[in-house]
């Protein structure tokens, strides 16, 4: 890369209406205990109606450029990772670029499902890089509630609605992207899908009740391949940023499950304390958990100079990669 | 015991957490040894990660061959019938 890259500002958001697993335990045959064990959240936002993704990224977006010390009209790309637009058209980067007034951007919403905002973030870095652009805004957000089947109890208790962002920037800023490890295995694609409403296949009136328009998840498979496919393209983007597993400070990883979370920070050699965990409060928010994390991580004061930040996030596709910064 | 069935009874206790004295081969991972289904798929994951199939390859443990192994006996027996030991 000709120019180096560098995450100039972050920013976060999520509603303020909540759900608990008792509301869940009123929902669906469920209890606090097994949604616990199991996947380690306790509570989720959720927005009111009128409320959609281009919204919630907009006030994470503003935080970020706010850090960044930077205006709209500096912004030359946005890039929006959700699988959940406000709309099928057009996409929520131009929807968001209104809301912004970032009107010399160039706009693009980015199809890599949980893992999308380290696809908009690697695509960033590399816009940045080649100097095509001085500052790149790249978001992950989410309006899952919007696609979760509330009849489904192995689901519908693991989603929540949020958004996160960063700005990242030519030359400055406060953590340098070091190496980007994207990947994907579209053999897979089956496991995690939302069967109705595409192309393949229209949605019908039946559709809006018998979960078709909602994510249907083989949990099996995806927590097999989750584990090993953050562990690996973690291994591989620290090799490339010429750095070891114990150099890691912070690893965020995609707040899908905290079993998947424990079980890759086990084989990257991560203590708990190195584990940056929200999950508890947010649930599984898809591509915006990870810049939510990298937000609450820097407001926190949990990412001091100097450190290392390991990000890595799995997805539909399935699709996945890991990021290293070096703050 | 064989080295086999010392490995995949060690996996068992590391992963669940239970006392080796437990870890019989008629012991049930979901009832005697209380696991739960993401318990399962770990030890799954454990299991593939610790032993290679008879081509020496990683073994690789379906959905369905997984859905069959209840017992500890029953997860040393389909290890060893992958590593192509005759039992």
């Amino acid at each position: 890369m000709s120019y180096e890259a560098f995450v100039s500002g972050t920013g976060g958001f999520t509603p303020e209406r909540v759900l608990t697993n008792a509301d869940f335990e009123r929902m669906v045959d469920t209890s606090d205990e097994w949604i616990t064990t199991r996947t380690g959240i306790k509570r989720r936002h959720v927005v009111d109606p009128g409320m959609a993704t281009s919204e919630m990224s907009e006030y994470a977006s503003r935080l970020a450029m706010e850090e960044a010390g930077i205006g709209p009209e500096d912004i030359g790309m946005i890039l929006v990772g959700t699988v959940t637009p406000d709309m099928a058209l057009p996409s929520t980067a131009a929807l968001l670029q209104e809301r912004l007034g970032a009107y010399n951007a160039g706009v693009s919403d980015m199809a890599a499902a949980c893992a999308g905002f380290l696809y908009g973030l690697a695509t960033a870095r590399a816009f940045v890089g080649v100097g095509q652009y001085e500052h790149v805004l790249a978001v992950g957000a989410e309006t899952l509630t919007s696609i979760t089947n509330y009849k489904d109890r192995n689901t519908c208790v693991l989603f929540g609605d949020g958004a996160g962002a960063a700005i990242v920037s030519r030359g400055k800023g406060k953590g340098k992207i070091l190496s980007a490890c994207l990947r994907g295995d579209g053999r897979q694609w089956a496991d995690l899908q939302i069967p109705a409403g595409g192309s393949l296949r229209e949605m019908e009136p039946s559709d809006l009740n018998n979960g078709r328009r909602c994510i249907s998840m083989n949990g099996r498979e995806v927590f097999r391949h989750a584990v090993r496919g953050m562990t690996e393209s973690a291994r591989v983007a620290l090799r490339d940023a010429g750095l070891a597993q114990e150099d890691v400070n912070l690893f965020i990883p995609h707040q899908a499950n905290v079993r998947i979370m424990n079980a890759v920070a086990e084989r990257l050699g991560l203590t708990e304390d190195r584990v940056f965990n929200n999950i508890e409060e947010y649930g599984n928010t898809s591509s915006a958990s990870v810049p939510i994390g990298l937000y609450e991580a820097h407001r926190d004061g949990r990412i001091r100079p100097g450190d290392t930040v390991l990000l890595s996030a799995f997805g539909a596709g399935f699709c996945w990669g890991s990021i290293v910064i070096q703050y | 015991m064989s080295e086999t069935e010392q490995k995949v009874k060690d996996i068992i206790v590391e992963q669940l957490g239970v006392n080796p004295a437990e870890v019989t081969d008629a012991a049930t991972f979901d009832g005697d040894l209380g696991a739960d289904s993401l318990d399962i798929m770990e030890l799954v994951l454990a299991f593939e990660e610790a032993f290679k199939d008879e081509s020496g390859k990683s073994l690789e443990i379906p959905d369905d061959d997984a859905a069959k192994i209840k017992t500890v006996g029953d997860a040393v027996n389909y290890i060893k019938e992958k590593q192509g030991v005759t039992t």
